[in-house]
């Protein structure tokens, strides 16, 4: 058991850090019915934007900026590049998607000179290291899934409780209707792509604190992690999100506890096949649920 | 108005594209072209990654080229004086990427290539170089196939069995470990190589070899460190790349291991010395050059960096000297000697002069055997220091 813990709770910090990038593809298909591939890369910019900003200002500068950039960029994304598309098929959203994912895969790689960036000052107190059961560890793995599991009961009530909440059910559930009922559709998706952005810059800090080196393909394997884990929840379902991405991070760890390193990226691929063999919905996609 | 719009847009884009190809056009002159100076110019290529994963390495080693050719810009062919003009391209890391920018150098009429940093693809690159039998020089490049399986490879640096060996000689003997763990990134001929030449030697010492790879992009390594301090490893042996190697380091910090981690030529990285401070870890390496075996030659390419901005950036943002910088400055005047003695800019007899070249460089005497490897029996190794962030000589290692 005592050999187990490290495995468990990086699996369980691992997990943490995929439901905040899963929510902001479920959040976005629930709604837009889109599967919005630049989501990975949105993470990986706010990273970029940590590097520069934590060595240019002091840290009480440098993390609003960081999460203030990033959600400006999933505005703009949303503004520039699927508003216009709101009534195409939606195959050409899909295919805006990739495009914006390669684009900004290229600017960073413009900027950043395609060489990886180290993040020379860490966040102060999360990348301390501490003792937990016994194993040693940094501070941030054990802050990731308390501070998810935080932000994804704000989420929730947010979305239950508040008018914009209301709205965004409203939408999510018909979005013709929604609209004929007076609801600014405009500024309902404009606030799903603003809480996705939020939540993968927080998922960047911690991600980036625990393995700090940004490259500009950083962002699409946690990205295709997600959005499996998005998948296997059940596309649209919050709580679904967030219970796959801790099964998908800690089934990895443990394969690789076991010894089957090579294999821990195949599993979570063949559990995406498995699950949209045998229970296309995911976990938790009923029909009804199948919204925000 | 929106189809004026796209038009706009469109145009706006192939201009811009135009000014691109425009910029690249404008550094060619023709076969046999002139410089400023009057004087004809001879081309040396630089065949180096300079973005991906060895990007930062290879920015390092092109470095010392640069400075080489900053100190020394002529060179006596047969009585006449020549410019020497490095012809730099990016092989972007990956060995896919790799012939085209071998071809592109081709192109460009170089005498002879210097480079790459990394093995796969510099294999990658030698046979376009074997075809257009143009003479490569391979600086740092250490998988011992880049010279036996190209008749035109040459190379200034030791190679993976040798260098694998004295790393387990060193972990064994020195150290006194008898578990080692390896790590190495699935589909990389360098790391795997390594891995391969160091278990064989290892064992053969008497010691247990524990092998795992992790796939490429991999940013998570604490379940590895796990994995050796499970198996009761006394040192990771992890061959990867800088960036990779970074985050090992990380990890390994996190996880507490207290075995030391063994670095190959590729952990020979300021970025990789400077991961280390304020950390509880023991960073190993084997290398090429330790900065202060050559005085005159630090102080000059200091001096050179300081006054470059770029260069300075392409360091790493600090004047340390990486042994790859130096190796880079070795190749430069090994092909300048290898010209001298061909007598002319032909590529062909540039080739047939390369297995008589003699040069003493600042790491040391470059000799070819018959393979087209320098021959050398010696590596230095040095230990991270996490208090100052530089490298301290530990010893000079042999195989055992």
């Amino acid at each position: 058991m005592q050999e187990l813990i490290p495995y468990l709770i990086n699996g369980i910090s691992v997990g943490g850090q995929y439901a905040l990038i899963a929510i902001g593809y479920t959040l976005v298909y629930g709604i837009l019915r889109l599967i919005n591939f630049a989501h990975g890369d949105v993470f990986m910019v706010a990273g970029l934007v940590m590097v520069y900003s934590t060595t240019a200002m002091p840290m009480y500068l440098a993390l609003p900026l960081v999460i203030a950039a990033t959600v400006v960029l999933g505005f703009v994304i949303e503004r520039a590049a699927y508003k216009p598309l709101r009534t195409a098929p939606r195959m050409s959203l899909m295919i805006s998607a990739i495009g914006v994912s390669y684009l900004i895969q290229n600017l960073a790689f413009y900027i950043t000179g395609g060489v990886p960036q180290p993040v020379t000052v860490p966040i102060p107190w999360i990348s301390e290291n501490i003792m937990v059961l016994g194993a040693s560890t940094k501070r941030v793995t054990v802050v990731t899934p308390v501070l998810t599991i935080a932000l994804v009961v704000i989420l929730v009530c947010l979305i239950q409780k508040t008018k914009i909440g209301m709205a965004m059910r409203a939408a999510a559930r018909d979005f013709e209707t929604a609209q004929l009922m007076g609801i600014k559709i405009n500024s309902v998706i404009s606030m799903t792509f603003v809480i996705g952005s939020f939540l993968a810059a927080v998922g960047a800090l911690l991600y980036f604190t625990n393995y700090p080196s940004v490259a500009i393909t950083s962002g699409s394997m946690p990205g295709l992690k997600a959005f499996v884990a998005a998948v296997f929840g059940g596309i649209g379902s919050i709580p679904g999100a967030v219970v796959g991405a801790f099964v998908i991070g800690l089934c990895e760890e443990l394969i690789k506890g076991l010894g089957y390193t090579t294999f821990s990226d195949a599993f979570t691929f063949a559990l995406l096949i498995v699950v949209l063999c045998v229970k296309p919905t995911g976990l938790f996609g009923e029909k009804v649920t199948d919204k925000v | 108005m929106k189809k004026v719009l796209a038009l706009i847009l469109t145009l706006a884009m192939m201009l811009s594209l135009a000014a691109c190809g425009g910029d690249s056009g404008s550094g060619d002159a023709g076969e046999g072209g002139t410089s400023e100076s009057g004087n004809p110019v001879v081309r040396i290529g630089v065949y180096e990654p300079q973005t991906g994963d060895n990007g930062a390495g290879g920015k390092q080693e092109i470095l010392g080229m640069q400075y080489a050719n900053y100190v020394q810009p002529t060179v006596d062919i047969g009585g006449t004086t020549y410019d020497v003009q490095l012809e730099i391209v990016d092989n972007r890391t990956t060995p896919e990427n790799g012939p085209s920018a071998a071809a592109e150098l081709m192109n460009r009429d170089v005498s002879v290539v210097l480079g790459s940093y990394g093995s796969g693809v510099a294999m990658a690159g030698g046979t376009v170089f074997e075809e257009a039998g143009v003479p490569a020089i391979g600086v740092t490049c250490t998988n011992p196939q880049v010279t036996t399986d190209c008749s035109v490879y040459f190379r200034i640096c030791f190679t993976d069995p040798f260098q694998g060996p004295a790393l387990a000689s060193y972990a064994y003997n020195t150290l006194g470990v008898d578990t080692a763990y390896t790590l190495a990134m699935l589909g990389s001929d360098y790391d795997q190589g390594l891995v391969y030449y160091f278990t064989e030697a290892f064992e053969a010492l008497g010691g247990t070899v524990v092998s795992e790879d992790f796939p490429e992009g991999s940013a998570n390594f604490v379940s590895y460190i796990n994995n050796a301090k499970s198996a009761g490893a006394g040192v990771i042996f992890a061959p990867v790349s800088t960036n990779y190697a970074q985050l090992i380091i990380e990890a390994a910090s996190a996880q507490n291991y207290e075995g030391s981690l063994l670095g190959s030529d590729t952990w020979d990285n300021n970025m990789v010395v400077e991961s280390t401070v304020g950390k509880n870890v023991s960073v190993e390496v084997t290398t090429f050059y330790q900065e202060g075996g050559d005085p005159d030659f630090d102080a000059g390419i200091k001096e050179w960096m300081n006054a470059n901005p770029d260069a300075l950036t392409n360091n790493g943002g600090n004047d340390m000297v990486a042994a790859v910088t130096a190796m880079g400055y070795d190749a430069y005047f090994t092909a300048l000697e290898a010209l001298k003695l061909a007598g002319s800019t032909d590529p062909a007899a540039v080739l047939e002069a390369l297995p008589n070249v003699s040069y003493e460089g600042v790491c040391g005497l470059i000799e070819f055997d018959e393979i087209g490897d320098a021959k050398r029996d010696q590596a230095y190794i040095k230990q991270a220091n996490t208090e100052t962030g530089a490298w301290d000589f530990v010893t000079v290692q042999g195989v055992e």
